[in-house]
C-alpha cells in the first residue's frame, strides 16, 4: 500500500485504515527531515497550494503554509475577510478565479459544513478540508492520533476521553471517526446540552462526571469552550464549567495513574485546563504542535502525488 | 522472463574487497570520510564494505550513514504509483568532509544527481566521491561517473540488473535480467 485511496482529504469518515497508516508512516519521514537543520525538500517544486480561509485561524494556518513551504510548494494565501467574497461572490467562483491562476491543491476552511466535498464535486483541484464548519477538521485528528502513538506507542485498544463542547466540535467528530477506526475506546464527557443527541450511535459511551472519564481513559483530549459559535446559553457561567469540567492538577493527581492530556488549541487557560497542566510532563500539546507539521507534509505529498 | 548470473557470490566477495583496498588507498584511516549508502538498496553494499575494512583491514572508527532520496527525486508525479520513502540514518555532519555516495547499479545517474541534491540539507562536503558495484555503460542521462566501480557492464534498456544480498535475499548474486 502506498497510494491514498482518495483523491482529497474531506474528512476522516472517507478514510480507511490503511490510508492513516500510510500518512503515519510518511509523516515519520517527514518528522525526521523536519528535525534536521535544513529543513527543506524539493518534491513538490511544480504544484501550486492556495489556502483559501474562510473563517479566522492562526495555527493551521501556519501549520498548513509551512508544510507547503518546507515541501518547496508555491503558496498563495487567502483569506475572505480581504476578498470580493465581501462583495457577493460565490464559493464555486471564488475557487475557479484562483484554479484559473493555474492552482493545483486547495486547502480550506469554511465555516459550513460540508463546504469542501460541495467544492470537490464542482472544481478540478484537490481539496484539503482545513475544517468546515461543525463538521470535520481531519489533519486535526490525524495529528492527535500520531502524538498518541507517538507518546504511547499505539492506539488501538487505548481509552481515549474527548472533554468539553462536543456539540460543536469539528476536532471531536473527526478524533471519533480517526480513534474508532485505529481501534481506541473513545467516550465523549462534558455538560449534557454539549452533548449531541444520538452520539452513542458512532460507538462511543457517554460520561457526564469529569472525575469518572478521567478514572477510565488513558488519554483526555480538552476542547476549548468555542464561546463564537454558542448562540445560546449552554451552560450557567464559565465558572461553573470549569468547576465541573476543567481539569487542574490536583484532580491529575488524585487519580491512580498517570494520564496524557492534549489540547487542538487555543487554549482557554484556567477554562478548561490550568495553566500548571498545560505546561506539565503529562501534556502533549507542543508535540502535537510539531507533530501537526509532518502530518500535513504528509497528507500534502500524498495527495499531490495523485495528480497528474 | 529469462536471467542470467552476472557476478556469482564468490566474484562479489573478490569485488568487495578489491573496493574495500582502493577506499583505503585514497582515505587511509577514514579520519575525515564519510560512507554514505543510498536507500533502499545501496545501504546493504554500504554495511558490505563497512564491515570488511573495519574487521579484515582494520579500520577502527567509520562513519556509516544512510541517505533516503525519495523527496529529491525528479521524477516525483511521473510515474504511475506515488515514491515510497525509506529512512535516512545520518547522525554526523558532512561539513568540510569527503564523501563516499554508494549504490549498487549506476544507470541513468539520476538517483545520484538526487542524492547530490538530497546531501545538501546535511552540510558542504569538501568533495563528494561515487561508487557502485555495477555500472551500467552507455546508458546515462547526465554527466555522472564513478570513482571506483565493481563491474562495468553493456545492458539494452530492457534488461534489469538485479542484486541480491544475503543479509536481505538470501545469497549474495547478482542478475541480468531480461524482462
Amino acid at each position: 500500500m502506498s497510494e491514498l485511496s482518495v483523491k482529497h482529504l474531506l474528512g476522516i469518515k472517507y478514510l480507511k485504515e490503511t490510508d492513516i497508516q500510510l500518512i503515519f508512516e510518511t509523516a515519520n519521514h517527514f518528522k525526521e527531515v523536519i528535525n534536521r537543520s535544513i529543513k527543506k525538500v524539493p518534491s513538490l517544486r511544480d504544484i501550486t497550494i492556495a489556502n483559501i480561509f474562510f473563517e479566522n485561524s492562526t495555527r493551521t494556518k501556519l501549520s498548513f503554509e509551512l508544510a507547503e513551504k518546507r515541501l518547496s510548494a508555491d503558496v498563495l494565501n487567502f483569506s475572505a475577510s480581504q476578498s470580493s467574497v465581501k462583495k457577493g461572490e460565490t464559493l464555486i467562483d471564488t475557487v475557479n478565479n484562483i484554479l484559473s491562476m493555474k492552482v493545483d491543491m486547495v486547502v480550506m476552511r469554511h465555516p459550513n459544513p460540508g463546504a469542501g466535498i460541495f467544492l470537490s464535486k464542482h472544481v478540478n483541484a484537490s481539496i484539503v478540508n482545513a475544517g468546515d464548519g461543525a463538521h470535520e477538521h481531519p489533519t486535526q485528528a490525524l495529528l492527535d492520533s500520531y502524538s498518541i502513538r507517538e507518546r504511547l506507542g499505539d492506539v488501538a485498544g487505548k481509552n481515549v476521553v474527548i472533554v468539553g463542547d462536543i456539540l460543536h466540535s469539528r476536532v471531536a467528530l473527526s478524533n471519533i471517526f480517526a480513534l474508532k477506526l485505529q481501534g481506541a475506546n473513545v467516550k465523549v464527557c462534558g455538560p449534557k446540552t454539549l452533548l449531541p443527541k444520538h452520539i452513542e450511535s458512532l460507538g462511543v459511551g457517554v460520561e457526564t462526571n469529569l472525575r469518572k472519564a478521567l478514572e477510565w481513559c488513558d488519554v483526555a483530549n480538552m476542547l476549548r469552550i468555542q464561546n463564537e459559535r454558542l448562540d445560546i446559553s449552554y451552560f450557567p457561567t464559565t465558572r461553573e464549567y470549569t468547576q465541573q469540567f476543567g481539569v487542574n492538577k490536583k484532580l491529575l493527581d488524585s487519580l491512580d495513574k498517570e494520564i496524557v492530556i492534549m489540547h487542538p488549541g487555543p487554549i482557554n487557560r484556567g477554562v478548561e485546563i490550568t495553566s500548571d497542566v498545560a505546561d506539565s510532563k503529562q501534556s502533549i500539546i507542543l508535540n502535537q504542535v510539531e507533530n501537526g507539521v509532518a502530518i500535513r507534509m504528509a497528507v500534502i505529498y500524498l495527495l499531490a502525488s495523485k495528480i497528474k | 522472463m529469462s536471467q542470467k548470473v552476472l557476478l556469482s557470490s564468490k566474484e562479489i566477495n573478490i569485488i568487495l574487497h578489491r573496493l574495500a583496498c582502493q577506499l583505503l588507498e585514497n582515505h587511509l584511516n577514514f579520519e575525515n570520510t564519510v560512507l554514505i549508502g543510498i536507500q533502499p538498496r545501496g545501504k546493504f553494499l554500504a554495511e558490505r564494505l563497512n564491515k570488511i575494512l573495519k574487521e579484515e583491514y582494520k579500520v577502527k572508527h567509520i562513519d556509516l550513514g544512510f541517505l533516503d532520496i525519495t523527496f529529491y527525486r525528479d521524477d516525483f508525479r511521473r510515474g504511475e504509483k506515488t515514491l515510497e520513502a525509506t529512512k535516512t540514518k545520518i547522525d554526523f555532519l558532512i561539513e568540510d568532509k569527503n564523501v563516499v555516495l554508494i549504490d549498487d547499479v549506476l544507470y541513468t545517474g539520476r538517483s545520484i544527481n538526487a542524492a547530490l541534491t538530497a546531501l545538501q540539507s546535511f552540510g558542504r562536503p569538501k568533495d563528494v566521491e561515487l561508487l557502485c558495484l555495477i555500472d551500467r555503460r552507455f546508458s546515462r542521462h547526465l554527466p555522472i561517473q564513478p570513482n571506483y566501480r565493481g563491474r562495468q557492464v553493456d545492458a539494452i534498456n530492457d534488461e534489469k540488473v538485479k542484486v541480491m544480498w544475503e543479509e536481505n535475499d538470501g545469497e549474495d548474486i547478482i542478475y541480468l535480467v531480461n524482462r
